[in-house]
């Protein structure tokens, strides 16, 4: 069974962002840029599958400009056999994202898709879901434990965290797996995997190829920082403190 | 004269010190002098196993009984004695030998009882140094070998063991070296006592109680050190808000011969930063304000008691960074960073505070406010004086304004952990790095296997990002600006040395959040040491082929006994030295020193290479600077600071400012 793990480049989740005076998005300039967190939970999975016997092979994609080889490079220093980089100049809302990622599920035929359960740059927590739809695949999202029972049954168990709780689902195979927070550690690159990752080749296509009709129904009209919290007054005593509730605050 | 016999047995050798007289009281007090009261103690026989807590009013009443003494025999020698009042210099000596004597009984009284009597109150469940107390009465030891005494030391609670005289503090406690004249330490006579009217004069000028602090509780964090190994008896604390301000406090004080503790984030590890006795603390922390901030040359102007993390959170949106990181960057202050020359993780890239720091504002002992706040790359005029405040540690003024240049952020940052098997793949692995990543390395840190497995046990959520334990961890960091460029770099440098035998295995961190967690573990180790009990902190400068010898040396000195790590800025040439133990120990304490500033001094390294010396190390400055030199510093201070009220007791040896 071949799984396929689709990983994005973001900005790195410590850096404070900063919206670029324009209001056209958030300054990408000489910021840090990494994998995203969920995505690389979602890899550490795949390979924990893999090494558990039940896949042959990990294959990581990644959808954007050049320096997304970067980011699939750690993909491949972790543990992953190859990469695939789709070339795209402008970054994609994910309905553009699923249609690629169906396209190279028809050429690739994998048996489980894994995806973070959204990323942390536009947090939209569709991409996974629409990816599903489109291949008709069950999807299993939010999940916090996967367990593949073996691979002539053909299904798997997800534990899936929701708002009420733990759901349990078992999924026919080929299906849609979102990563959640609490599902593994992910590994750390270690430097022998580094130099085996140099080996490795990374698969470069481009949106001709897929066939993919970027044309996008929503566009991004403006990107404006949140409301500046007010800053805090330090009282300096409780009479302050009730008086000042009494007659600022009316709540007292 | 009458002998009175009570029956605190070390009551009675005084007496009988001053029974036999003169000559006898000065054999006393050269044994006193010898370092160790405690040796005069072993003379005293204790019939009673249970020694009974001298209270305060015993003391007075015995002190009292004395002086009544003295005055009856020099009465007796003026009126019924064969002479005149003897106002000759050999008659005013007399008279000064019996004050003398009055006086040593008094201070030995106050120094054998202030251990029984003194409290510590701990804060948190790691237990308190009482060494101070066995420092006096377990010294090379033989003294009291009642085994409820040794027991009681061991309390963390001094509550249940003390009579319950809760006034009677302790003024001073001394810890470290036994070997030091800490032991002997006492308040020097010429600095005054704090009285009412200081209060208000200080209450006038700073403007309200808001900023004259004589709360109990505020006073007790104030006094007491990060480690919570060096605790004063301040009874009051200064928060001045402007230059104008401390300049006031400071004519004012070296008038009335107020000694002064000048104290910032009070971080420091080296007792620098708390009063020793009853000094006057004077925190700069409201002073917290960024005067200007040229983002073309990168030059910020601020005031001293602006945190540092603060400061770099302020230059980060305008893509600057500070030119110093260090563990305690939540917590301390500029000020007292530049009046540290404080080292930290990046002194590698961007080099010391005296490279750095391009002027300052300084408030000499007189009030006399410093103004040498340049702002310039360069300015050749005269002697450069700011860097005599740099590293003096507040002795020779306080700093109030600082001028920093900063450096311009680079996005890229790589940092990497690395495992290695002996120390010299680590000093090969410097070279190396030194030449291959050059001018985009950051950081070389190093830590030792039991560095690491102590952050193990000790501090939650941390693991070993290599998978095999090694015996030796690196951490390279690179900043550069050019994302990929510098991370292959990297990628070669290592992947070179792996080949080559120099690392046996290794992770490249791949996010900020990786690489936090790596920082945690070197950042970590201090924390952790505080969490494993007792611990005895060097920090040391040497030769990079010779830092672990010492390590290796020590561990088979002390055998079974301690704990003894080994880490720190290996790019620097500065080890620190942390020996672990349960509890704190003489025996321990007499093994380590000075036998780790013997090996420093033969070596012709540095027995404080970013630390300082503080009260902790004042003494112990010959084994890395000559006495020419430490003489020159010496009048230097009293050129500067002539009554000495800038944070006495540190720096420079107490034998050259005791009266």
């Amino acid at each position: 069974m071949k799984i396929l793990v689709a990983v994005k480049r973001v900005v790195d989740y410590a850096v404070k962002i900063r919206v670029k005076p324009d209001k056209t998005g958030v300054d990408t300039q000489n910021v840090k840029m990494s994998m995203n967190p969920f995505c690389e939970i979602a890899l550490e999975e795949a390979l924990r599958i893999k090494e558990a016997g039940f896949a042959k092979e990990v294959v990581a994609v990644s959808i954007g400009p050049p320096q997304c080889v970067d980011t699939l490079r750690t993909g491949l220093a972790m543990g992953a056999d190859r990469g695939i980089h789709v070339e795209a100049n402008s970054s994609f809302l994910p309905l553009t994202i699923a249609k690629i990622l169906k396209s190279l599920a028809d050429v690739e035929n994998p048996g489980l898709i894994f995806l973070g359960k959204q990323a942390i740059d536009d947090d939209c927590n569709q991409t996974g879901q629409m990816v599903a739809a489109l291949l008709g695949w069950p999807q299993a999202t939010f999940a916090s434990k996967v367990v593949v029972l073996d691979k002539d049954k053909q299904f798997a168990t997800v534990d899936r965290e929701v708002d009420g709780g733990l759901e349990t689902l078992s999924v026919d195979l080929p299906a849609v797996i979102t990563t959640d927070l609490r599902l593994n550690q992910p590994r750390y690159a270690t430097l022998p995997n580094i130099m085996k990752a140099k080996s490795k080749p990374i698969k470069k296509m481009t949106l001709e190829d897929l066939k993919v009709d970027i044309k996008s129904d929503i566009e991004i009209v403006e990107v404006t920082e949140p409301p500046k919290r007010k800053s805090g007054v330090i009282v300096s005593s409780v009479d302050e403190l009730i008086d000042k509730l009494k007659n600022e605050a009316h709540v007292v | 004269m009458a002998c009175k016999v009570t029956e605190f047995g070390a009551v009675r050798e005084v007496w009988a010190g001053f029974s036999l007289g003169h000559e006898t009281c000065c054999s006393l007090r050269n044994r006193v002098d010898s370092t160790k009261t405690q040796r005069f103690v072993i003379g005293c026989q204790q019939e009673n196993a249970a020694f009974p807590y001298p209270d305060t009013g015993v003391i007075l009443t015995f002190q009292l009984s004395l002086l009544f003494l003295v005055v009856v025999e020099l009465i007796t020698n003026i009126f019924f004695g064969k002479r005149e009042l003897d106002v000759s210099a050999g008659g005013r000596k007399r008279i000064m030998m019996m004050i003398r004597r009055w006086r040593r009984s008094g201070d030995f009284l106050r120094s054998a009882c202030k251990s029984l009597t003194s409290l510590r109150q701990k804060h948190n469940s790691m237990s308190p140094s009482v060494s101070g107390f066995v420092n006096r009465y377990e010294s090379k030891g033989k003294t009291f070998e009642s085994n409820a005494w040794n027991d009681h030391n061991r309390e963390l609670d001094h509550h249940s063991c003390v009579g319950g005289n809760l006034w009677m503090m302790q003024q001073y406690k001394s810890f470290g070296s036994s070997s030091s004249s800490a032991s002997k330490l006492q308040r020097n006579p010429l600095f005054s006592s704090l009285e009412p009217r200081d209060v208000s004069f200080f209450n006038e000028i700073l403007g309200g109680e808001k900023y004259v602090v004589q709360d109990e509780e505020r006073l007790e964090t104030a006094n007491t050190d990060w480690m919570h190994k060096y605790k004063g008896s301040s009874k009051l604390m200064l928060l001045p808000k402007t230059t104008e301000e401390v300049s006031q406090i400071l004519k004012y004080c070296d008038s009335r011969s107020l000694a002064v503790v000048p104290q910032g984030g009070n971080t420091g590890l080296v007792g620098g930063s708390v009063p020793v006795f009853d000094e006057v603390i004077i925190n700069v922390g409201l002073m917290n304000k960024v005067l200007s901030f040229d983002e073309v040359s990168g030059v910020l102007v601020c005031e001293a008691g602006c945190i540092l993390e603060n400061l770099a959170t302020f230059l980060d949106p305008k893509g600057f960074v500070m030119p110093l990181d260090l563990g305690a960057k939540g917590s301390c202050h500029i000020g007292g960073n530049v009046s540290t020359n404080a080292g930290g993780l990046r002194l590698i890239r961007y080099g010391s505070l005296h490279g750095t720091v391009l002027g300052l504002e300084a408030v000499t002992a007189n009030g006399n406010v410093l103004d040498m706040l340049g702002t310039l790359r360069k300015d050749n005029t005269g002697y450069d004086l700011k860097h005599l405040f740099i590293g003096s540690e507040g002795s020779l003024g306080i700093v109030t304004k600082v001028s920093i240049l900063t450096q311009p952020k680079m996005s890229s940052v790589n940092l990497a952990f690395i495992a290695c098997k002996d120390f010299l793949s680590c000093q090969k692995l410097l070279v190396e790095a030194k030449r291959n990543l050059g001018e985009i390395l950051s950081a070389f840190e190093f830590l030792d296997n039991n560095s690491m497995d102590l952050v193990l046990n000790h501090l939650d959520g941390v693991r070993n990002p290599v998978s095999s334990s090694e015996n030796f961890y690196i951490l390279i960091e690179t900043t550069g600006s050019g994302e990929t460029y510098d991370r292959e770099k990297l990628e070669a440098f290592l992947l070179k040395s792996l080949e080559q035998g120099l690392v046996s295995d290794g992770v490249i961190a791949q996010d900020i959040n990786q690489a936090s967690s790596f920082w945690r573990i070197r950042e970590g180790i201090t924390e952790a040491l505080q969490k494993a009990g007792a611990f005895y902190k060097y920090d040391l400068s040497l030769p990079v082929e010779e830092i672990y010898n010492i390590v290796n040396d020590l561990r088979g000195r002390l055998g079974d006994l301690a704990n003894v790590m080994g880490y720190g800025h290996l790019g620097d040439g500065n080890l620190h030295l942390n020996i672990s133990a349960s509890e704190y120990n003489d025996k321990l304490l007499g093994l380590i020193e000075p036998y780790v500033y013997e090996w420093t001094s033969k070596h012709r390294g540095s027995i404080s290479a970013e630390h300082g010396l503080g009260v902790m190390k004042a003494n112990e400055i010959f084994y890395s600077k000559s006495p020419e030199t430490v003489a020159l510093m010496v009048s230097i201070k009293k050129l500067l600071d002539p009554k000495g009220i800038l944070n006495p007791y540190k720096v420079l040896p107490h034998s050259f400012f005791s009266p």
